[in-house]
């Protein structure tokens, strides 16, 4: 019997003369038949997002989010959970809906003409687009760090102490330094500018002021921080720092960061959201989607295969 | 949404993994005509053979050198993920397991020079005949594990790694057989043990080939197997 099974084996699979196994080798169509391969295993599903997106102890949860700008439907029905202490990148093409997406969540889509956003938003529980909340201290609780670092035309220390004066958070002067100061601390940006509080922020250099804007959006306390491409406009080094940033950061605050660059997600992320066409295609673990995404989509897109 | 892209946007990166992995296949077309000509060797008694099998070994171990070297460009340059990472990481594994595989060929073939090189020693031709079984059971597996890593079939991964288990049983059968050879002549100890040695070299093949097809089916389903199951699926931790 056993003999039976390994001789049938043979007969599929055995070569008339080794020396031509690679030459018949090389003629094969092999990668057609690799990818068929590996895609027989995704899962492909368009309506609904294929991964973990609700997550245990969520800070924020989203709930069948629409966005339309007029017209023009940009994202349609969005469930994700963002938890706690964890940072979560949004990736996908251009247009695809991710800025969309994280500008709804401290409402930064207000102030767009003609946007309207259906669904639910909550942040700890408590529903950000109700009618009665007052969109300044959600903003405070929901800091953002825009692609091209904007300082104010004031000084480093203005730049940083503005938020807490108008949220009064510091009751005295020095109250505010210590404030400022551990602020530009936890931004990395202390050691550099101390000597330089009254110059002005926009005599920076670009990786600084890009520091300068995230002590700036920390000094309120927030709860959450937006980063929407924070270092597109930075070098590798400016880079870096902000990176690192990002993972201590990650201690105090849920983080959430729109990137283009997949090596960047893959390294700053704990869990990474693949957006396509206005829709969530694939939420996971950040190393789980990087190296076995479940959707052809999100597949094509981490490896380069834009069609 | 229904996109079909075949192959990268960025066309030669296709052509680098495509020149990957007929490294690869070249490695192992290679690897498998040794094992096949040492075992000729063997049955025919063929120490000139034996020799040309030897060195075989060079053009095996250049091969490894190669694709090592054209997996860290392709790593350094392209950053490959998903599929393109797994099959790397394949690709990677597979070739140090073809390597090892000509490495046992040439202790074969070595031991067919010692053994037949001269004329001195007449050998037990029932003992020649538990190397031609476990030789042939090697043989297929390394064949169908090539192939495999050609088509990427996980059905036929599975196959190879099921004709690995029946190759072990029967490396454990024929071991007590050449021990009944010992225990009725002692004489015959000197040429029993040459015969374990190329038992266990053809056992090692097997177990390699084993390698190749789980390396098949981790760059096809994204999941090691080896840590699957230890004790049901037979697999030992490499010593």
């Amino acid at each position: 019997m056993t003999s039976n099974l390994y001789s049938d084996y043979e007969l599929e699979i055995s070569h008339s003369n080794e020396e031509e196994t690679g030459k018949v080798i090389r003629e094969s169509t092999r990668f057609r038949k690799r990818f068929a391969s590996t895609r027989d295993k995704v899962a492909i599903d368009d309506d609904k997002t294929v991964g973990a997106w609700s997550a245990l102890s969520p800070r924020i949860t989203c709930r069948s989010v629409d966005v339309r700008y007029g017209e023009k439907q940009a994202i349609t029905k969005i469930n994700l959970d963002i938890g706690r202490n964890e940072v979560i990148s949004l990736i996908g093409p251009s247009g695809c809906g991710k800025s969309t997406f994280l500008r709804c969540l401290n409402r930064m889509n207000d102030t767009i003409p003609g946007c309207r956003v259906r669904g639910e938003i909550k942040l700890d529980d408590e529903d950000i687009y109700d009618g009665k909340l007052d969109v300044v201290p959600l903003r405070a609780k929901v800091g953002m760090v825009f692609q091209k670092p904007n300082p104010f035309p004031k000084s480093i220390f203005e730049n940083v102490a503005y938020g807490p004066r108008i949220h009064g958070l510091a009751s005295s002067k020095g109250e505010m330094a210590e404030i400022v100061e551990s602020s530009l601390r936890r931004a990395g940006l202390w050691d550099e500018v101390k000597d330089y509080l009254g110059h002005p922020g926009t005599g920076l250099s670009g990786g600084q002021q890009q520091r300068l804007c995230i002590a700036r959006t920390i000094a309120v306390n927030p709860e959450v921080i937006l980063m929407d491409e924070p270092c597109s406009a930075l070098d590798p080094i400016a880079t870096s720092k902000i990176e690192q940033l990002i993972d201590e950061l990650r201690e105090q605050y849920t983080i959430v960061i729109v990137t283009h660059s997949m090596q960047q997600a893959a390294r700053v992320s704990q869990r990474t959201a693949y957006f396509h066409l206005g829709k969530l295609i694939e939420v996971g673990d950040t190393a789980d989607v990087f190296t076995k995404p479940l959707h052809r989509l999100t597949d094509d897109y981490i490896s380069g295969r834009f069609g | 949404m229904d996109r079909i892209n075949e192959g990268h946007t960025l066309k030669r990166y296709d052509g680098e993994l495509d020149h990957l992995h007929f490294l690869v296949l070249e490695a192992g077309g290679l690897v498998v005509h040794q094992v096949s000509e040492a075992l000729t060797a063997f049955k025919n008694r063929d120490p000139v053979l034996a020799q040309q099998v030897v060195a075989m070994d060079s053009e095996i171990d250049r091969l490894e050198v190669q694709t090592d070297d054209e997996i860290a460009k392709i790593i350094a340059k392209r950053w490959p993920l998903s599929a393109d990472l797994r099959l790397v990481i394949a690709v990677s594994k597979s070739v140090s397991d073809l390597e090892r595989i000509g490495d046992e060929a040439v202790r074969i073939a070595g031991m067919v020079v010692q053994l037949f090189g001269t004329e001195s020693s007449e050998p037990n031709s029932q003992m020649l005949r538990d190397i031609n079984r476990i030789g042939n059971m090697a043989l297929t597996g390394l064949r169908g594990a090539v192939e495999i890593f050609d088509i990427w079939d996980e059905a036929k991964a599975k196959r190879v790694i099921e004709i690995h288990r029946e190759m072990e049983e029967e490396f454990q059968a024929d071991l007590r057989r050449l021990l009944t050879y010992v225990l009725e002549d002692y004489r015959n100890i000197g040429f029993a043990i040459s015969v374990i040695l190329v038992i266990k070299a053809l056992e090692r093949i097997g177990h390699h080939a084993r390698n190749l097809a789980e390396h098949v089916i981790f760059q096809v389903h994204g999941e090691d197997i080896r840590s699957r199951q230890p004790s049901q699926d037979g697999y030992q931790p490499k010593s």
